[in-house]
């Protein structure tokens, strides 16, 4: 193949994924966009904004090929149940690095802006916002993942290329708007 | 390949990466919050936020994924002749330069709808263009490099690679957005 044509086909397969999540990139920034007051009101919320996002990306995006995985080897059966180990274990695991990973941000976070002499709200307003947003997007993202990997796997798509772009666009949802819930239940809102 | 089911197992292979780049990520939070107050007088351009993020990750996710599946087809060779190489650059690069201005453009939109604008639709569209444009010529050097390491490392780019460039573009796309808007905004 020439340049030209790996080009042309790198191309056709990438945009239809990418114009996805792009697609849920700008509701993601709409809600970012519309969270000024909760932004002025939280310092030190932006700079765990890019940390959780990419979270919610890291740990699911595994879950999910790790799901894949398991469906391609025969691990894990095609039937989505709850009382299948594996699936639970899985769930279990991506649920805690989710939470642990949030609320390690949240220290990092308020450590650095205080050796930095920058403004930092309480750590415990900080670690508060990580454990709901984490839960709360965690339970959605959870769902997303395993409604899509197994009902695309029986209807004999390859889950490996579907959880990708899922993720990346759900995720960015999902991440942005329970932040937004979060910061709401923690120090109170509109 | 994951052959660990047990919850404390999935953990342990997963929580040090992710621990790792936590604190990468917290890194670009920083340089977001020290142009906080530029984000939060214009915020059509506190929409392009995580999109610019999303998309430069996504970028070196997709060609870093195209690249390794060439390279455990034996069909990829480390050369600046080599056509799936380049081939698969240009598209990225052209990926972006189709895509960011229809980013900006709808982040204007939205935030003129929303919260409303005070910045012009071009200078909007014009930064999201510049950036993505930069982080696409980034993206494919990252890629390219973190490949060409797990290579030479014997790694499986299937496992460090994706991670390593997704987070590595995820902290240039608030590097050069953060730069873009010094410049022209």
């Amino acid at each position: 193949m020439g340049i030209r044509e790996v080009a042309r086909e790198a191309y056709a397969e990438a945009a239809p994924a990418l114009a996805a999540s792009t697609v849920g990139g700008l509701f993601a920034g709409m809600v970012l966009g519309g969270m000024r007051a909760e932004l002025r009101a939280v310092p030190g919320l932006l700079v765990l904004v890019p940390a959780l996002l990419a979270t919610r990306g890291n740990v699911y995006g595994a879950f999910g090929a790790r799901l894949a995985t398991g469906l391609h080897q025969g691990l894990v059966e095609p039937t989505l149940s709850l009382e299948d180990e594996r699936i639970r274990n899985a769930v279990a695991a991506a649920m805690a690095n989710g939470i642990i990973a949030s609320v390690f941000a949240a220290f990092v976070a308020v450590l650095v802006l205080t050796l930095l002499a920058r403004p930092a709200a309480p750590l415990t307003t900080l670690v508060g916002i990580s454990i709901i947003a984490g839960l709360l997007s965690g339970i959605a993202l959870t769902g997303a993942v395993l409604g899509v990997v197994f009902v695309g796997f029986r209807r004999g798509y390859n889950p490996d290329t579907l959880v990708g772009p899922l993720v990346t666009t759900t995720g960015d949802v999902f991440g942005m708007a329970f932040l937004l819930l979060a910061v709401r239940i923690v120090v109170g809102g509109p | 390949m994951p052959r660990e089911w047990s919850i404390t197992g999935i953990m342990r292979a997963m929580l040090p990466v992710l621990l790792a780049l936590t604190v990468v990520e917290i890194g670009s939070g920083l340089v977001l919050d020290t142009f906080e107050s530029v984000l939060l007088q214009h915020p059509s351009l506190l929409v392009l936020v995580p999109v610019t993020i999303g998309t430069a990750g996504n970028l070196g996710s997709i060609l870093a994924s195209r690249l390794s599946t060439s390279f455990h087809l034996g069909t990829l060779s480390f050369s600046p002749r080599d056509d799936e190489l380049a081939g698969n650059a240009i598209a990225t690069v052209t990926l972006a330069l189709s895509l960011f201005p229809v980013v900006g453009a709808a982040a204007w939109v939205l935030s003129a709808v929303t919260t409303g604008t005070d910045l012009p639709l071009a200078t909007v569209v014009l930064v999201a263009l510049a950036s993505g444009a930069l982080l696409s010529i980034l993206a494919v050097v990252v890629t390219l490099v973190a490949t060409y390491a797990a290579w030479r490392l014997q790694l499986d780019p299937d496992d460090v690679v994706i991670p390593v460039v997704t987070n590595t573009c995820d902290v240039l796309g608030v590097l050069v957005l953060f730069g873009v808007v010094r410049v022209l905004v």
